[in-house]
């Protein structure tokens, strides 16, 4: 069975229609890109696939093992197995981000009716994530992504996921506001959670990120729907040509 | 009725000459005058109506209302033990009242360090006289307020705390206040007098809780003098039951170098209003009065504060932080005023209020009025709800809803109580704190 399955997503924003019949079908072990230019919908759908308030679905369906999601909460959907990478991760003054991520962990181990975790055993194997990823201990210490750098925001995401450990994970323009070297840390960070039970769709407005996470599948997305799919080499056409013809005018 | 009355006629005016004559050291000369005084002044002002600009936002009339005894003619009721779940939970000396009456059986007075004299009240008007005179209702002569007259003329017991210079209290003074609900509304004024001589040191908690339902008038007043160098770490909880008034006053003055550090935490009554006011008189004092107030219900919770930068180069800093959910009220006034002569005045003023529902309303009204040329002074209010974006954000992490609100709650007054320096008083609070936000759940 596909993992996620997206039939004629329609959906709209403050009533506006945003997405107009997104079909896209995910396999276990695969990552998708999403390429597109601003303002074509790719952070829509992200949220829309999370379940945040305001983005209403009209038509169509997203399945999660053959069952929809569409009813359930952000929460639950989190724990179904389902994770977003935000492209701006928020700021949440006031919670560390060590009590953030434990806190995601027990609600994850209070559905499953295992007991909280504990503090020594969740130290430490937060700290085996967080060498990968170059999170120190200072920033997590910190309160969540408060005075982050965009780096260090985007890396933190990462780490999220690789504590929780999804089944499918979106990636909404984790390379945006990277310097190649941060780049590098992100992407070997998503390459390390690559596995044969976990998707990926890796949604990016640049080639350059699928230089180092490389997809499996390319589709372009443009003015609320996807326009092409293809081949890793899709991604490739698209640098050399620009959006010019999917909405968006080349640069001068 | 005149249409723009200012004035309440006070609960319990006309029966001071009576209830004068009981009260704790009647027939002292000295304080039979300051209480026939300002008995007096009491029955001319009687209470604000919300025509007076100070009380525009805080409404009295439930409070006129109710035919109020004074405590110390009805006695206190049989009470065995104190309602420590409602208290700040701090290991030090504890001077206990019940319905404003010492309890001696629920105080632990230890032996006290060097240049140190705490006693209660009815006992310092005998054995403390001469100090006790000096300084009683002298910070409090100059303005009129109901409350503190009110106080003044009835007050039957509370604490003297004195400390000669370069004293120390070796462990916080506990001053805990229960209200025990009776067959009468009960109206009890403890009074708090702390003098702190030069380079003196002390940490007081104040615990004010109820127990039973039905209303009380919990109407304290405070004086604190802190000489050149002194330091104060001043810590209260307002945690009155869900029937209560309470009204409590507090006049600081902050000679050179001295800090006053104060933090109140207002959780219980029906209405409160707790009144700060500072002078900062000495180069280089410095003041920090900091709060947070959580209200649900009904609730009307009033904090009102009021810095006066009298002398150069003296700093305050004030943060106070309250959470309204249901249809609670809540009022923040905080005026700062720098005179002529205060250059270099260092002044910070912030004071956010979260609502979480559609019905709370908070009231805030920062003042600054500033004479000086020289000053760096800044304020900010603000008032919202929880953030969507962050509440999706925990959400989407797998967090539930509920769990989402009583992180963001608690973060959003832990800035509030970050602002106790002091690690071992901010746990006490946190625990409150944690206990009315598990209390909101459900
Ligand atoms: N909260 C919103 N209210 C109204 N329109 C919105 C909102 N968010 C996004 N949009 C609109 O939806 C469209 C798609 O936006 P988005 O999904 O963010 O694009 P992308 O991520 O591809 O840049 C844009 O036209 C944008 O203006
Ligand atoms: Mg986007």
């Amino acid at each position: 069975m596909s993992l996620i399955e997206i039939k004629n997503l329609h959906a709209t924003v403050d009533g506006k229609p945003i997405l107009k019949g997104i079909d896209l079908t995910i396999e276990p072990g695969t990552v998708h890109a999403i390429m597109g230019p601003n303002g074509s919908g790719k952070s829509t759908l992200s949220y829309v696939i999370a379940g945040r308030e305001g983005y209403e679905v009209t038509d169509g369906d997203i399945l999660l093992d053959g069952k929809s999601i569409l009813e359930m909460e952000a929460d639950e959907r989190a724990i179904a197995g389902l994770f977003l990478a935000f492209q701006y991760p928020v700021e949440i003054p006031g919670v560390a981000n060590t009590t953030f991520l434990k806190a995601a962990v027990n609600a994850r181990r209070k559905a499953a009716g295992e007991p909280e975790v504990d503090a020594m055993q969740f130290l430490k194997m937060l700290r085996e994530k967080t060498k990968l990823l170059g999170v120190t201990d200072e920033m997590l210490k910190r309160a969540v992504n408060v005075g982050f750098s965009g780096g260090e925001k985007k890396r933190n995401e990462i780490l999220q996921m690789a504590v929780l450990e999804p089944r499918f994970a979106v990636l909404d323009e984790t390379d945006s506001g990277l310097d190649i070297d941060a780049l590098k840390i992100v992407a070997d960070g998503v390459n390390a959670l690559r596995s044969p039970e976990r998707s990926m769709l890796v949604i990016t407005h640049y080639q350059r990120l699928l230089d180092y996470i490389v997809p499996d599948k390319v589709h372009v997305l443009a003015m609320g729907r996807i326009v092409a799919s293809g081949g890793k080499e899709l991604a490739q056409e698209l640098e050399a040509t620009g959006y010019a013809g999917y909405g968006e005018p080349e640069a001068a | 009725m005149a249409l723009a009355a200012r004035s309440y006629p006070g609960p319990l005016a006309n029966r001071h000459a009576e209830l004068s004559l009981k009260l704790a050291g009647a027939g002292v000369g000295w304080l039979d005058t300051l209480r026939a005084d300002s008995a007096a002044r009491y029955r001319a002002t009687g209470l604000p109506t919300p025509k007076v600009e100070a009380w525009r936002y805080t409404n009295l009339k439930d409070l006129v209302g109710i035919d109020f005894a004074s405590a110390p003619v009805v006695g206190d009721m049989a009470l065995d033990s104190l309602p420590r779940a409602s208290l700040l939970a701090v290991n030090g000396h504890v001077l206990a009242f019940v319905n404003g009456r010492l309890r001696p059986d629920l105080s632990t007075l230890d032996t006290l360090p060097a240049g140190v004299t705490l006693l209660p009240l009815s006992e310092a008007i005998h054995s403390d006289e001469q100090a006790l005179s000096a300084h009683l209702g002298r910070l409090v002569e100059a303005e009129e307020n109901p409350f503190v007259d009110l106080n003044t003329a009835l007050m039957e017991d509370g604490v003297v705390l004195r400390l000669a210079d370069g004293a120390v209290l070796d462990k916080p003074l506990h001053i805990i206040s229960v209200g025990a609900v009776a067959d009468t509304p009960l109206a009890f004024f403890p009074r708090l007098l702390a003098v702190l001589g030069r380079d003196a040191r002390a940490t007081i908690f104040e615990s004010h809780a109820g127990i039973g339902e039905g209303a009380y008038l919990s109407a304290m007043a405070s004086e604190i003098v802190l000489g050149a160098g002194a330091h104060l770490e001043h810590y209260k909880l307002q945690n009155e039951s869900q029937s209560a008034f309470h009204v409590a006053n507090t006049r600081v003055t902050v000679e050179a170098g001295a800090v006053y550090d104060n933090f109140v935490l207002q959780i219980g009554s029906r209405l409160s209003r707790n009144e700060v006011h500072t002078a900062l008189i000495g180069e280089g004092a410095s003041c920090r009065l900091n709060g947070a107030y959580l209200g649900a219900g009904k609730q009307h919770l009033d904090s009102t504060t009021f810095i006066d930068h009298a002398v150069p180069v003296c700093a305050s800093r004030e943060v106070y932080k309250g959470v309204l959910d249901d249809q609670a009220h809540g009022v923040f006034q905080g005026k700062i005023l720098v005179r002529r002569d205060a250059q270099q005045t260092d002044g910070h003023q912030l004071n956010r209020a979260l609502l979480l529902s559609r019905q709370a309303e908070v009231n805030a009204k920062p003042e600054l009025e500033i004479y000086a040329d020289d000053v760096k002074c800044s304020h900010g209010a603000t008032v919202g709800e929880l953030a969507d974006d962050q509440l999706f954000y925990l959400q989407a992490r797998g967090i539930d809803r509920e769990t989402a609100r009583g992180l963001l709650i608690e973060a959003y007054v832990q800035e509030a109580l970050d602002e106790i320096g002091n690690a071992e008083a901010r746990l006490p609070f946190q625990r409150l704190v944690g206990g009315w936000l598990k209390s909101r759940k459900g």
